[in-house]
């Protein structure tokens, strides 16, 4: 088996982002997942720069490379020019490409997002669709938007978007050809791949857990979407 | 240093902007959030500066919110943005405008990644061409949507009907700046002013007659964080951060908030309403909340366009209050109706957030 450093350094993002530490917590101070969560950039990097397999393994199974919210707030900051953040994202790849986001609470709710922002992608064109932002999924919306959604084929043309037609415009239908191009993008480059990494691992643990897995919201993706595994 | 000393040194730190001839990228949260707010960009460029922008109904997401969810592989994303470069080549531009600050620091990550590994432009070429038989050729000039509003920021101000000014005391208005943290703390030499002072709003805020709300957090995070708001459980890190920004502005009693990400005017925006819900607290005066705009939102109403038919009514902070302190005459009866003045129902109210 390959170590894990091994692949962790084919990442770009690995390599351009672990200079030198000189743990002076700086990417803490200024990190905003550091003042809401137990979340600490700057051990993140130390624990990774001593280059040692079974503390790296133990992070790929960790909730705490999920907590980071990529504002790359660090990237900024950082004397010596390292990026906590692209770390971060080169430890997700990881971690998902060995399953082992499958270990933690945080890291199982990557099949939230596959099943939101990435499924739109394939499905619109676009990560984020009117059609699929309805106020009980995301009640921050508030009543305003509950309002323009209900009447979207209306107040959509009054804006003069181009809502439900194929072509140019605000929230125009993207074209079948675009979605295709997509699509094999995503086939071509390991997209595709990575959904059904996220998938396939997550079934298991649906299993394990006796929850409905069957694609889209169902009662897995609410159990994590909502929380509900945390809160047990 | 003198507030303004300060901003004219950092206007040093410039960067190019082409003068015409763009290609448009659209942004996934502006068209669906503030729907009529791209429209009106490209009105404005097309209409009242005389630009000519091309806006492609082949593009498509840049994939940026996944990326930076953790869900797509670079590769993926890099060969994204390669197909949207060679959309601009076929379309004949060489300048490419970006509606999001995610997607503008995704575009400048890709390109800054292929200047220093070579290798891997060369396997974005070839994963491009084996999924579409695409060629591509990078743009000459790559820039966010806000920075050729900066540039024609004199143009507009010398067109529009109102000023940042007070109507009734003639004091300028105090407007907080958000620039969104992917605009420069990725990569601060692509950013006007860079990362420290950003100038590509405060530039507009002192153009069109406003003051500056130079406040403790003003270079905080919204607290989008990718996916700790696309998961619903996760959400409080996104609220807190916003938070920790409106606790630290209201001291100065801001009248408005302009945005320079379509992300960052969502939160900015809603999660007032969501902490008046929570703590029956709100940061305006009277009840009301503080607005927030976009730039071209911000632009519109100064050139004299209808409110409600630049779409401020998808904000769910009202805007009435700004439209009174500029003086801009509104009709509220229109606010909510549809096409052709279709009568349509009203927004229900929020239990503490005033919205008119």
């Amino acid at each position: 088996m390959k170590s894990l450093y091994s692949e962790l350094e084919k990442d770009v993002r690995y390599r351009e982002g672990l200079n030198a530490c000189i743990n002076c917590g700086i990417c803490t101070s200024v990190c905003p997942a550091a003042e809401v969560s137990d979340y600490d950039p700057r051990m993140v990097v130390d624990t990774v720069q001593q280059k040692n397999e079974s503390l790296l393994l133990e992070l790929l199974k960790s909730d705490t490379i999920w907590r980071c919210g990529e504002c790359l707030s660090c990237k900024t900051r950082c004397p010596r020019g390292n990026v906590p953040c692209y770390i971060i994202q080169s430890l997700r790849s990881l971690s998902i490409e060995t399953g082992l986001f499958a270990e933690s609470a945080e890291g199982r709710k990557q099949l939230v997002v596959k099943r939101t922002v990435g499924d739109h992608i394939l499905k619109y064109g676009y990560c984020v669709y009117i059609d699929e932002v309805r106020n009980e999924w995301y009640p921050e919306q508030g009543p305003v938007w509950e309002w323009l959604r209900e009447n979207r084929e209306n107040t959509l043309s009054r804006f003069g978007t181009s809502y439900r037609q194929t072509k140019a415009g605000t929230l125009r239908n993207t074209a079948k050809e675009s979605l295709e191009d997509l699509r094999k993008i995503f086939d071509e480059t390991g997209g595709t791949a990575r959904f059904n990494k996220i998938e396939e691992f997550s079934a298991k643990k649906a299993a394990e857990s006796g929850k409905e897995f069957t694609g889209e919201r169902d009662e897995y993706f609410n159990m994590l979407n909502n929380g509900e595994e945390q809160e047990k | 240093m003198a507030k303004n000393r300060r901003n004219e040194i950092w206007e040093a730190y410039q960067k190019e902007i082409a003068d015409d001839h763009y290609y448009f990228a659209r942004s996934c949260i502006r068209q669906n959030f503030f729907p009529a707010a791209e429209g009106l960009y490209l009105h404005i460029l097309k209409d009242e500066l005389g630009l000519d922008v091309f806006d492609d109904p082949r593009q498509t997401s840049c994939t940026g919110i996944a990326y930076h969810s953790g869900v797509l592989p670079f590769e993926t994303i890099m060969t994204v943005v390669a197909r949207q470069f060679a959309l601009m080549n076929e379309a004949g531009y060489k300048n490419f405008v970006v509606s999001c600050v995610t997607s503008f620091g995704i575009y400048v990550e890709v390109l800054e990644t292929w200047k220093h590994n070579p290798d891997i432009e060369k396997r974005a070429h070839e994963a491009l061409y084996n999924a579409t038989g695409k060629t591509f050729v990078i743009p000459e000039n790559l820039v966010h949507a806000s920075d050729v509003i900066y540039k024609f920021r004199d143009k507009l101000a010398a067109k529009i009907k109102k000023r940042l000014v007070n109507a009734s005391t003639g004091e300028p208005l105090k407007v907080v700046d958000h620039i969104g943290c992917h605009y420069a703390k990725i990569f601060p030499e692509k950013g006007i002013g860079g990362a420290e002072f950003p100038y590509v709003l405060a530039g507009l805020i002192d153009s069109w007659g406003g003051d500056q709300v130079d406040y403790p957090e003003r270079r905080h995070c919204c607290g989008f964080g990718f996916r700790q708001y696309i998961i619903k459980s996760n959400r409080g890190y996104s609220v807190a951060n916003s938070r920790k920004k409106f606790e630290s502005m209201a001291p100065f009693h801001p009248d408005l908030i302009i945005a320079n990400c379509p992300g960052c005017t969502y939160f900015l925006d809603r999660w007032q309403y969501v902490i008046s819900e929570m703590e029956a607290k709100t940061y305006g005066s009277d009840g009301y909340g503080i607005p927030v705009l976009t730039y071209e939102e911000l632009a519109g109403l100064l050139l004299g366009y209808d409110p409600w038919d630049i779409g401020l009514q998808t904000h769910q902070v009202a805007v009435e209050p700004l439209l009174d302190k500029l003086g801009i005459k509104y009709d509220p009866y229109t606010k909510y109706r549809g096409v052709n003045g279709m009568k349509l129902n009203v927004p229900e109210q929020p239990a503490f957030l005033k919205t008119c």
